[in-house]
């Protein structure tokens, strides 16, 4: 009789252990990713027009109110650089600082040919050297294409910053981790455009799907002849730009 | 109880401690360190989480345009119409979410000389003023209206049609010049303007009326027309509507 009662009681126990463990799998996986959302049908893209680029700074305000980047002048997901190319073949380049926009003038004196500005930010690339350097595996590629930082796993090394050709990480100071672009990941999985795209005021950025055909990136990339930054290093970036010049590294 | 353990042979307590320190191992790895420090698709997923998770502060030109349709049916009219709201009145997720707290924009000139004040670097024909001239101590509103701006006069004559054109001219040292100075435009120009064109000089000597060495036009800047450019016209050199920037001055060229 006792060891009736005792397997009966220890095989309910078995089975409502099984229910409810049922039930916090099922709660887990249903919270991972945002309804309806599908990494692997996305694959994202930036297009920049730099004739279109006015220099105004509201891309780089933009990004630090939505993604909480330090204000000071030394950290930035996103900057817009001034080229100046100059007669005797030099290259003058300068960020702009968003702050200070409206009192900028190095005014071009007669050594100047052109002039113009150019809106970087991280390049995504689909071979990212930050992702190869990290020493413990933080940083990684999502499947839609997205290059993250996992603060928790992050120890702070600065391997990837210095490894970036593009000089689009910082070391986050209120972290002491790496940070950088990430389209504005909480944005675009909930269909919303990245910050910069969304308050640009010209259109230079456009945001979309490579992949898809009915994106503004689709037309873009039909319109434009393309260019990316340092093709040489085959990172392969899924930023574009159009009407780039050659001396735009 | 301390009979007990010593009653126990020592073999009994040692495998004891053994089992009671795997245990303790196998419990912390398990339940102590967090699963996406373990496993690389965990630590993956849960970043991705983390990062989905982040709060939305720019709500998006469409939040704004659901109660404000008024304002968005003159925006898409006029030359703003590409513009997010939020690229003026700021990060407005908060107003969308609560009406009373309100997303305004200064109305001071900084917010307009932003993106229209004159700048080398800013591309050709965008718009542009240089704000120590341009009505210094009117606020920018008082003539243009940001959700539809217009220029106070509508564009008349040439520039009606060619605005870019005109907007170069404006900062260029030839600002003051008609455009019929260098221009014959037959009045039937205007009608059909594709048939009928509007002549442009013809060779270099109407260049040299200001700018050659023996020109009585004052302030212009002067070259030797026979040694300078050889065999081209000048205009395959120089933009008329903006010519180079170091030909400000009055210094002769070789």
């Amino acid at each position: 009789m006792e060891r009736r009662r005792f397997l009966k009681k220890s095989l309910t126990l078995l089975a409502e252990a099984g229910v409810l463990g049922g039930i916090a799998t099922a709660a887990k996986t249903a919270r991972a990713e945002p309804k309806g959302y599908d990494p692997s049908k996305h694959r994202y893209g930036m297009g920049i027009q730099i004739d279109k680029c006015i220099g105004c700074g509201k891309c780089v305000e933009a990004c630090k109110e939505e993604n909480n980047v330090p204000r000071d002048v030394a950290h930035f997901r996103t900057w817009v650089e001034r080229y100046v190319i100059e007669q005797d073949g030099g290259v003058v380049v300068e960020r702009v600082d968003p702050g200070s926009s409206g009192s900028h003038e190095p005014i071009p004196n007669e050594n100047t040919v052109r002039t113009f500005f150019v809106p970087k930010l991280c390049n995504q690339c689909d071979n990212p050297p930050c992702v190869q350097v990290c020493p413990v595996g933080a940083t990684f590629k999502t499947e839609d294409g997205v290059i993250l930082v996992d603060a928790d796993r992050c120890i702070g090394c600065r391997y990837c910053i210095q490894a970036c050709p593009y000089g689009a990480r910082y070391l986050n100071p209120l972290t002491d981790t790496a940070d950088k672009c990430t389209f504005c990941y909480h944005r675009i999985t909930k269909g919303l455009l990245p910050a910069c795209v969304e308050v640009c005021p010209t259109q230079a950025r456009i945001f979309g799907d490579i992949d898809s055909p009915a994106s503004p990136l689709a037309r873009f990339r039909r319109m434009n002849k393309l260019h990316v930054l340092k093709p040489s290093l085959n990172t392969e970036p899924k930023v574009q730009y159009a009407d780039l010049d050659g001396e735009v590294r | 109880m301390t009979g007990f353990f010593k009653r126990l042979p020592e073999a009994v307590v040692r495998v004891g401690i053994v089992f009671l320190l795997f245990i303790t191992t196998v419990s912390f790895a398990r339940w102590m360190i967090p699963a996406s420090l373990k496993n690389g698709r965990e630590h993956r997923t849960a970043t991705v989480k983390r990062e989905t998770a982040k709060a939305i502060h720019y709500a998006g030109a469409d939040a704004c345009t659901e109660c404000h349709k008024e304002i968005n049916a003159v925006k898409t009219e006029g030359y703003h119409r590409n513009l997010s709201c939020e690229t003026c009145h700021g990060a407005a997720k908060n107003h969308a979410e609560d009406p009373d707290v309100k997303a305004v924009t200064d109305k001071v000139r900084e917010a307009c000389t932003r993106c229209h004040m004159y700048d080398p670097s800013r591309p050709t024909g965008f718009p542009q003023i240089n704000p120590v001239v341009h009505n210094p101590r009117k606020q920018c509103v008082e003539c243009h209206k940001p959700h539809s701006p217009k220029p106070p006069h509508v564009p008349q004559e040439c520039q009606a049609c060619h605005g870019q054109i005109a907007r170069t001219k404006e900062v260029s040292p030839h600002v003051d010049l008609p455009c019929t100075t260098c221009h014959t435009v037959d009045v039937q120009h205007k009608v059909s303007p594709r048939e009928v064109r509007a002549q442009i000089p013809s060779d270099r000597s109407f260049c040299a009326k200001c700018h050659s060495i023996d020109s009585p036009v004052k302030e212009t800047q002067k070259v030797d027309i026979k040694t300078h450019g050889e065999k081209y016209l000048c205009w395959q050199c120089h933009y008329p509507h903006e010519p180079e920037l170091h030909s400000y001055g009055t210094k002769t060229l070789p």
